[in-house]
């Protein structure tokens, strides 16, 4: 039997030295850590369990901004009303995600630091190949079924993407990630795969994700998360879009918008160029459709997926659409 | 051992609607459900006896070729660990008959071999005293292989043709100077992938051996006498000292009838260790320790007079199957009987692959024979500019021209015109892509669905007991749809006794014999049986009643001797056993006159599927029909499909328990929008596997994909059919689900897709 050591942290600073300590992972709702344990990808040597941490899974509002605490669960940050009323696009992200089981269940901070679907990855038995899990090792998805994997942000040594909803939702709001007294920006926390695919967060070994700060702004309050899969529910996004946008006084001229694609990169994937192309220009069906079409630029197709170049376009443009002004064509 | 009223202490739960007086044919909530949704059912993998040790498989990662050699040095040092059985050293057993009741080989058997034929073949089992302590072991077995090429499905090019099947040969006419005659024809080819049953209760088995030649089998089972005899001739022990026990099964679709090579394992682990055994196949495995449908192809050709009838049907089909032995998943079967032709070829080939052996799986031929079929008559209303419906109805098929005989009963016109009725069909614009909410295009696509009434004899025991209870005992099994309930349904009819009253004691092989459930002949094959039994006991109570000299009711007639409401006469029916000085009346009866191809060897008729009546065998042609009606919503930007209603019409004959039939009606139907949409398994060509192999990635309908299902029953009692005048209700309902969520894509998007599942990619692609 494989054994580990349980340790219930006492305070965020025992959490961190305990996490500190090689081949220790944090616990918090389990739905990921023994997914993964259970098909033989990760092999904890200590699991430390930070669920009995205080404190920890508040929702606090304040005029500037809302501070997410690690352990709330994602069924209670998708509920709250403060949330819903000036961040929908992150309710919305974590009402599309996984099942009601795993969002009562689940943390904000372990859904962060989920690990990604690539089928070869979570199969080390079958597939020895697969750089984020052993580096150097190779990757077995290429070449092989690519249907899910990304389109945006690939290297040589992975293609895999990341899965999660609620970070796109983050990365497009200017989320922060706060990891005790330092701060990252969503974006920058989630980090490219380049030739260390095993690295995915910009987090330390001894640091632990405390919080999640989200600021205000017009854009989050007009904000929307539209996911697209085959199934209706219960399914990671074929293609999504994280959108919030600004109107001026005249409600029909973008002031500010943000975009972030999901289920086709990396990491998930804020379009800048998207939103230059459209700040400052009235929103029109042929404006929307020439920024839509920058959403996927510099993407590379690796066998069968194709389908979500095209997809992601249309998705983000059917975001921006959702999130209009009545009364604009 | 565990006594046998330990095991089937849920069974007795005594529960009904006692109040109509029309047992058979209520509307009565399935008995065992309270039970199973309390937890208190208590199904095979749950015994739990005493010193139990956990055995668990490990797998081939490769797809072709040998074992070179397995390194269990490692294993047998971890903690726990009491057996490691692999190719060297797992103990040879006598070769099984198979379900023919051929025996293969007079060689011997071995339950784990070196020849590899397929990615996750099991290749060693480590057996220790916890699970976690095997599942570590078998983590450190390590399996050295010598690879050879592999065909990992029928699209593989190194596939080839594989070999016809001669007896699927159906023919009659011309079908190809009749096509090529033909003013309006279509040719097209018609695929569906590898699809698995995926149960939510897993397979597997508890072994305990009582001595050296009985051994007790917990495990969950769609055919008792058929894994009983394969198990007693494993272990070469009589069939009386083998005892399989499954009283409940969560799920098996068709995957539960056979007993598979993991059983042997933990049966031999459970001997050489003397102690019980359990084993339960992971999730993972449930996609390789046995096979689902078969990846399957057919080229269909039709030939019609502009006018849209039928001259021609021209049909030539391919199932994999594995290397390691023979499945026919038979395309030929709905599509020979469907519509009236005067001219039919069709021909059937298997090719085989290196995967598992595929299996039965709900419906197994009539499935995908009814997606080709469906889909491409559709075609052909398009092509020539008829209505979809009108083209089923201007083909309808008056008898059954393959077996040129009258159907036992047809209500299929009934069917369609029920389900487009209530569906609004007359409603519905004919022009692809003409009906639209926003950015969601509407189709609306219909098909129709077939399954045939197969027989074999069962039996059952029917007690009277002193207390008035009455006893229902059988060797059949409940899956799910409802055998304990309308077994009790039975006697409390024939018996005139409210269902309460009825204790009913299922999936036990020392009960009498019953035939496989599966093939939708369970429940009306059992009802009559019951019925028989129930009736041949009243009859008893009758007898004894006039004639027995310490009966109080001598001086009545039998036409003055009212048997109701638990009485005979003015006497409660236990105070009357009681006065003649019996605690019961115990009554066992068979239907091998009515089902039966022979009397002489019931062990054969009931172990192996050859004692069974055919579908045509007195002169009539009997099947179950449906027509499914259903609407569906695209989005024309990101392809993806949702069912947003569905209405479906069933002729299954007479309907012993409506609401029990309508659960399987809806269940298939929600399976076949789950074939339609999402089912397949994905297959690494590079390596010959099945890489969605888990409930994340193969996708299965959830509550959301779901709509609101109205079925409607058009049956009328068919004495043709069955004893009793039901016909099959549980296959039938997936039958046709497909095509029908195909037509309406199509209708909604001009888009024809002819490969399963209907995926985004494949309609924006
Ligand atoms: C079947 C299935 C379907 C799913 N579908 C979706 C989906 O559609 N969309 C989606 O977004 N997600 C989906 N998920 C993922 C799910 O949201 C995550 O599993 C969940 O959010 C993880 O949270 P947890 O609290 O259970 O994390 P855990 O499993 O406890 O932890 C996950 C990882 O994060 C680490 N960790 C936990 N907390 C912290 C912390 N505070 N600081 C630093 N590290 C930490 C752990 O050490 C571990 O490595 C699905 C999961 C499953 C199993
Ligand atoms: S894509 Fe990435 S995660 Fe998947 S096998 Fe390759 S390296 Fe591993």
């Amino acid at each position: 039997m494989r054994n580990f050591a349980y340790r219930r942290a006492g305070s965020v600073d025992d959490a961190r030295r305990a996490a500190a300590e090689a081949g220790a992972m944090l616990l918090a709702g389990g739905t990921t850590l023994l997914d993964l344990a259970k098909c033989g990808v990760a092999a904890p040597e200590t699991v430390v369990d930070i669920t009995h941490l205080r404190g920890l899974d508040t929702i606090a509002h304040d005029p500037s901004g809302v501070t997410i605490g690690a352990l709330a669960k994602m069924s209670a940050v998708a509920t709250d009303r403060g949330i819903c009323a000036h961040y929908p696009a992150v309710s919305e992200a974590l009402w599309q995600a996984a099942s009601a089981q795993l969002r009562n269940m689940a943390t904000i901070g372990g859904n962060l630091m989920q690990r990604t679907r690539c089928a070869y990855f979570r199969d080390p038995v079958a597939f020895p190949a697969c750089n984020k899990r052993n580096p150097g090792s190779g990757c077995a998805a290429i070449g092989g079924v690519t249907r899910n994997h990304a389109v945006l942000g690939t290297s040589q040594s992975c293609i895999a993407t990341n899965p999660g909803d609620l970070a796109v939702a983050l990365v497009a709001l200017d989320a922060e990630i706060v990891l005790g007294e330092r701060r990252v920006a969503a974006d920058a926390f989630f980090l490219l795969p380049g030739a260390t695919p095993q690295r995915e967060h910009a987090i330390e070994p001894g640091e632990i994700i405390t919080a999640i700060r989200i600021p205000v702004s017009a854009a989050a309050c007009n904000s929307t998360y539209l996911k697209v899969r085959g199934r209706q529910s219960y399914e990671f996004a074929a293609a999504s879009a994280a959108v919030g946008m600004e109107f001026e006084a005249d409600g029909r001229t973008i002031r500010d918008i943000r975009v972030a694609l999901g289920g086709v990169a990396t990491k998930p994937w804020r379009v800048h160029a998207v939103e230059a192309v459209l700040k400052g220009q009235e929103l029109s069906p042929e404006a929307i459709d020439r920024a839509a079409a920058l959403a996927t630029e510099g993407a590379v197709i690796h066998g069968d997926n194709r389908t979500k170049i095209s997809l992601v376009q249309r998705v983000v443009a059917r975001a921006i659409i959702n999130r209009k002004p009545r009364g604009i064509a | 051992m565990t006594p046998r009223s330990d095991v089937l202490t849920e069974s007795r739960t005594k529960r009904g609607d006692a109040g109509d007086g029309r047992a058979l044919g209520a509307r009565i909530t399935r008995v065992d459900g309270l039970a199973k949704v309390r937890g208190a059912a208590t199904y095979s993998l749950e015994h739990r006896p005493a010193d139990l040790a956990h055995a668990v498989l490990v797998g081939s990662t490769i797809a072709a070729g040998r074992v070179r050699r397995v390194d269990q040095s490692e294993a047998e040092k971890a903690p726990g660990v009491r057996l490691i059985l692999t190719p060297d050293t797992i103990p040879a057993l006598k070769t099984a008959s198979n379900w023919l009741g051929e025996r293969p080989s007079e060689g011997p058997y071995h339950a784990l071999t070196h020849e590899i034929g397929f990615q996750g073949q099991h290749v060693a089992a480590v057996v220790a005293d916890t699970l976690e302590q095997a599942v570590e072991a078998a983590r450190l077995v390590t399996i050295e292989y010598d690879v050879a090429p592999a065909v990992a499905d029928l699209r593989d090019s190194r596939a080839g043709a594989g070999t016809e099947v001669e007896a699927m040969t159906i023919a009659w006419g011309d079908a190809e100077a009749a096509l090529e005659a033909a003013p309006a024809k279509i040719r097209r080819e018609y695929t569906t992938p590898r699809e698995y049953n995926v149960p939510i209760e897993p397979h597997g088995l508890i072994a305990e051996w009582q001595d050296e030649d009985h051994l007790t089998i917990w495990e969950p089972s769609q055919w008792i006498a058929g894994m009983a005899r394969t198990y007693a001739e494993w272990f070469e022990i009589p069939y009386e000292n083998l005892r399989m026990i499954s009283p409940y099964i969560g799920g098996g679709f068709g995957s539960k009838a056979l007993a598979y090579s993991y059983g042997a394992i933990a049966a031999q682990a459970a001997k050489l260790l003397g102690r019980p055994v359990k084993l339960a196949v992971t999730r993972p495995q449930t996609f390789t320790a046995y096979g689902g449908r078969a990846e399957t192809r057919q080229e269909i050709a039709l030939g019609a007079t502009l006018e849209g009838k039928l001259l021609a049907i021209h049909h030539r089909a391919a199932n994999e199957t594995s290397t390691t032995g023979t499945w026919v998943e038979r395309c030929g079967g709905t599509i020979a009987i469907m519509y009236a032709t005067p001219n039919f070829s069709s021909k059937h080939r298997v090719v085989p692959v290196n995967t598992v052996l595929p299996s039965a799986f709900r419906a197994p031929g009539e499935n995908p024979s009814a997606w080709g079929i469906e889909s491409a008559i559709d075609e052909l209303a398009y092509e020539i500019g008829l209505d979809p419906l009108a083209i089923r109805l201007l083909n309808y098929a008056e008898h059954d021209h393959q077996a040129n005989l009258p159907w036992s009963s047809r209500q299929l016109r009934e069917a369609f015109a029920a389900g487009a009725e209530r569906f609004g069909w007359s409603k519905r614009s004919p022009a692809p892509r003409s009906m639209r909410a926003g950015s969601q295009l509407i189709g609306w696509g219909v098909a129709a669905g077939t399954y045939p009434m197969r027989r074999t004899p069962g039996q059952a025991i029917v007690r009277l007991l002193a207390d008035g209870a009455v006893e229902v005992l059988s060797a059949a099994i409940d899956m799910g749809q409802g055998t304990y309930t309308i077994l009790a349904q039975t006697a409390a009819e024939a018996l005139a006794v409210p269902v309460e009253r009825v204790a009913v004691r299922l999936g036990d092989s020392s009960m009498p014999w019953a035939p496989v459930g599966g093939g939708s002949q369970l429940a009306n094959l059992m009802v009559g049986a019951v019925h028989k039994a129930a009736l041949a006991a009243r009859d008893e109570l009758i007898g004894l009643a006039l004639n027995d000299p310490k009966s109080p009711l001598r001086h009545l007639q039998a036409n003055t001797l009212p048997v109701g409401d638990g009485r005979i006469g003015d006497l409660e029916i236990g105070a009357f056993l009681a006065a003649i000085g019996r605690d019961h009346i115990e009554v066992l009866r068979d239907t091998f006159a009515e089902n039966g191809k022979s009397a002489d060897d019931p062990f054969k008729t009931y172990t192996t599927i050859t004692g069974g009546r055919t579908t045509t065998d007195n002169g009539y042609s009997a099947h179950s029909w449906c027509a499914h009606f259903i609407e569906v919503r695209v989005d024309e930007d990101f392809g993806t499909v949702r069912v947003s209603r569905v209405v479906s019409a069933f002729d299954c004959g007479r309907i012993f328990n409506p609401k029990l039939a309508e659960s399987q009606w809806k269940g298939g139907i929600i399976q076949g929008i789950g074939q339609a949409l999402l089912e397949e398994g994905v297959v690494d060509r590079r390596h010959g596997r099945v890489i969605n192999n888990n409930l994340g990635d193969y996708l299965i309908p959830t509550n959301a994909d779901v709509p609101d299902i109205e079925v409607i029953s058009v049956g009328v009692p068919d004495f043709h059919a069955t004893m009793l005048g039901g016909k099959g209700v549980g296959e039938v309902p997936i039958v046709g689900v497909a095509p029908a969520i195909a037509n309406a894509v199509f209708h909604a998007t001009g888009k024809r897709i002819r490969d399963l599942p209907i995926t985004l990619d494949k309609l924006i692609g």
